[in-house]
């Protein structure tokens, strides 16, 4: 077990070494950095300017010279200043991070709690009318590009309420920002919540196939008993694993979501970074995202092989 | 060459399949669903092809006189802020989304079948560095990545089929991979071997035909994800550029501001890009029941 973490935990630091580098390279392969944003807006370069503001952004160094730059600032937890608002990037980033976990929370929340109970129902009734429509409704789901689901939520909050719930910076309570953000909150688990009820229905139906299913119902155990008691705890163990990677890769429907309900979090920002050509923002970013990423990995691999013993480690 | 011939397996499970017409109709008959797949999906290539036929109105014609029409006698489903019609712009909207999705889906499956098929066959210090950097692509969302790439690539039709594709690789290769691993072990292998076939022959033309399967059921999963990708980069800005008409970028014009005063030009570039995947996921479900029993439900 001990060898095992190690070695899983290297290959974590390779591959985030990795993303670093490719990350690094692709953000500088093709010509053109914010300085050429802003001097095409302008309309006239003067060539001396546009070097003096390059050098000043260490745009001029070496490649290598930058990217060791950045990893030394990573070390000592300086990400340097952000082009566009010359703000060191942390103070841009940490304050956009609380409202965009807040979101993610509520949104996985929303995807288990419809995903895995809609799941069983759909396996317990398989081939009914019932399961018919929940596996059209959950394929659908997936078929529903995330922001066009949230315009459609605006579009019925304006038309029966006459009112848009939008964001405010500041709202009153703990209680009334969660209420505020559960809207967006179902536009994002929506999706995940249709891929959760999926993989519980057929992990379900793999597990009612199994021989200690029978025996649990020639026994005489009810039916209630025999689908809740043994087979859906045995059959939410691979749900565990997809609820967890799905936690990470909610990301993509943060970064609409945030955009059409207007929410300063940080999938938002990362788009603007993106579009501004603001390295230090994006590079930094794209870190954290894939960090979270690797993380949730190593712990659902952990959390699994913890919860089933017959997963071993050697190999 | 010892590739599974569907025919013979549906024949051998009582089908009644005498030519293609019949084994259409046999589909259809057992997987409902999936052949409203099919129907949608052809709908969407014939309105892609037959764009110019279907729709008298051109897409990128502005008309100051017709901004914001609703929907009605001239405008079937309205018209945008310039006045251009938006059933004209869906109908050749269809021909951005066909060509992203396909194009991507394509490129990726291609790249992906190559490096799976390198790394499974081969294996060694080849499979340990792709599999390495298989877990670095990994290690981002598909919007994520397909974002970065979009942006650094720049915009233009080409770039967006790119930016989508790449991201794709990693999935299609760990499946190929782990399905060649298998294969690699089989007798007709050894056979090839014995006869004194060349080991990138065998991987060529006896590994590879027997990857379709599972790649042909990833293809159409996949298919779905890259249109709804390019439909997010488009609505974020970063898809395809002007003057193509794409459904992504109708919304993200129209976004919140019209919610409001011009519903119709939220609704239906939705509804287009919603019932394309939708046709694609019941199709993929289709084919990967029929193609992959272990799946089966």
């Amino acid at each position: 077990m001990g060898a095992y973490l190690v070695r899983r935990f290297l290959l974590m630091v390779l591959t985030l070494f990795g993303m670093s580098v490719l990350i690094f390279v692709m953000l500088r392969l093709v010509p053109g950095n914010i300085t050429d944003i802003i001097f095409d807006s302008a309309g006239f370069v003067n060539p001396a300017k546009k070097a003096a503001i390059e050098r000043q952004l260490g745009l001029d160094q070496p490649i290598v010279t930058q990217y060791i730059t950045w990893m030394a600032g990573l070390a000592r937890g300086d990400l340097g200043y952000a082009f566009v608002s010359e703000k060191p990037a942390l103070d841009e980033i940490l304050p956009r991070i609380p409202v965009t976990a807040k979101l993610a929370v509520l949104a996985l929340a929303f995807s288990v709690l419809f995903g895995v109970p809609l799941g069983v129902i759909s396996a317990v009734r398989q081939n009914t009318g019932l399961d018919y429509v929940l596996r059209v409704v959950s394929l659908s789901g997936l078929s529903l590009p995330s922001f066009w689901l949230g315009l459609l939520i605006l579009m019925a909050c304006v038309h029966w309420f006459g009112w848009i719930p939008i964001y405010r910076s500041s709202p009153d309570n703990f209680w009334q920002e969660i209420a505020l953000l559960s809207i967006p909150a179902a536009a994002v688990g929506f999706r995940s919540s249709a891929l959760v009820m999926r993989l519980t229905r057929s992990s379900m139906l793999e597990v009612l196939r199994q021989d200690y299913i029978r025996t649990a119902r020639a026994k005489g155990a009810s039916e209630p008993s025999v689908n809740y008691d043994h087979a859906l705890r045995n059959a939410v163990l691979p749900v565990v694993t997809v609820i967890g990677i799905e936690a990470a890769f909610l990301v993509g429907g943060l970064i609409v979501t945030e955009t059409v309900f207007n929410i300063p979090g940080v999938a938002r920002f990362l788009v603007e970074a993106i579009r501004w050509r603001d390295y230090p923002i994006v590079q930094n970013l794209v870190m954290f995202i894939a960090i979270i990423v690797v993380m949730v990995n190593f712990i659902v691999d952990m959390a699994y092989a913890a919860l089933d013993p017959r997963i071993k480690y050697e190999e | 060459m010892a590739v599974i011939d569907h025919e013979a397996e549906l024949a051998r499970a009582g089908a009644n399949v005498r030519g293609p017409l019949s084994s259409i109709l046999f589909f259809a008959r057992s997987y409902p669903l999936g052949a409203l797949g099919a129907l949608i999906m052809l709908a969407f290539v014939a309105t892609a092809v037959f764009a110019d036929a279907i729709t008298a109105f051109d897409p990128l014609t502005t008309n100051a006189h017709d901004s914001l029409a609703p929907p009605g006698d001239r405008h079937t489903l309205g018209a945008d802020f310039m006045g251009r019609d938006v059933l004209a712009r869906i109908i050749y909207g269809a021909r951005i989304s066909l060509a992203v999705g396909l194009g991507a889906t394509a490129l990726g499956c291609l790249g992906g079948m190559i490096v799976g098929l390198m790394s499974g066959y081969f294996g060694g210090w080849l499979d340990l560095t792709v599999q390495r950097l298989m877990d670095i692509m990994q290690s981002l969302p598909l919007l994520v990545m397909a974002l970065v790439m979009a942006a650094s690539l720049g915009p233009s039709l080409t770039n967006t089929i790119i930016a989508i594709a790449i991201p794709l690789v990693p999935n299609v290769a760990r499946v190929i991979r782990s399905s060649t691993l298998a294969l690699r072990e089989m007798p007709f292998v050894e056979a090839a071997r014995a006869v004194g076939m060349s080991e990138t022959r065998i991987a060529i033309t006896h590994v590879l035909p027997n990857t379709l399967a599972p790649l042909i059921v990833l293809a159409t999963a996949q298919l779905g994800s890259a249109i709804l990708v390019e439909s997010a980069l488009a609505f974020l800005g970063l898809g395809v550029p002007e003057p193509h008409p794409s459904w992504g970028r109708m919304l993200s014009e129209s976004a919140a501001e019209y919610v409001r005063t011009a519903p119709w030009l939220v609704i239906f570039p939705g509804v287009a890009i919603s019932a394309v995947v939708f046709g694609t996921n019941l199709l993929g479900d289709a084919i990967r029941d029929m193609l992959d029993p272990r799946q089966r439900f």
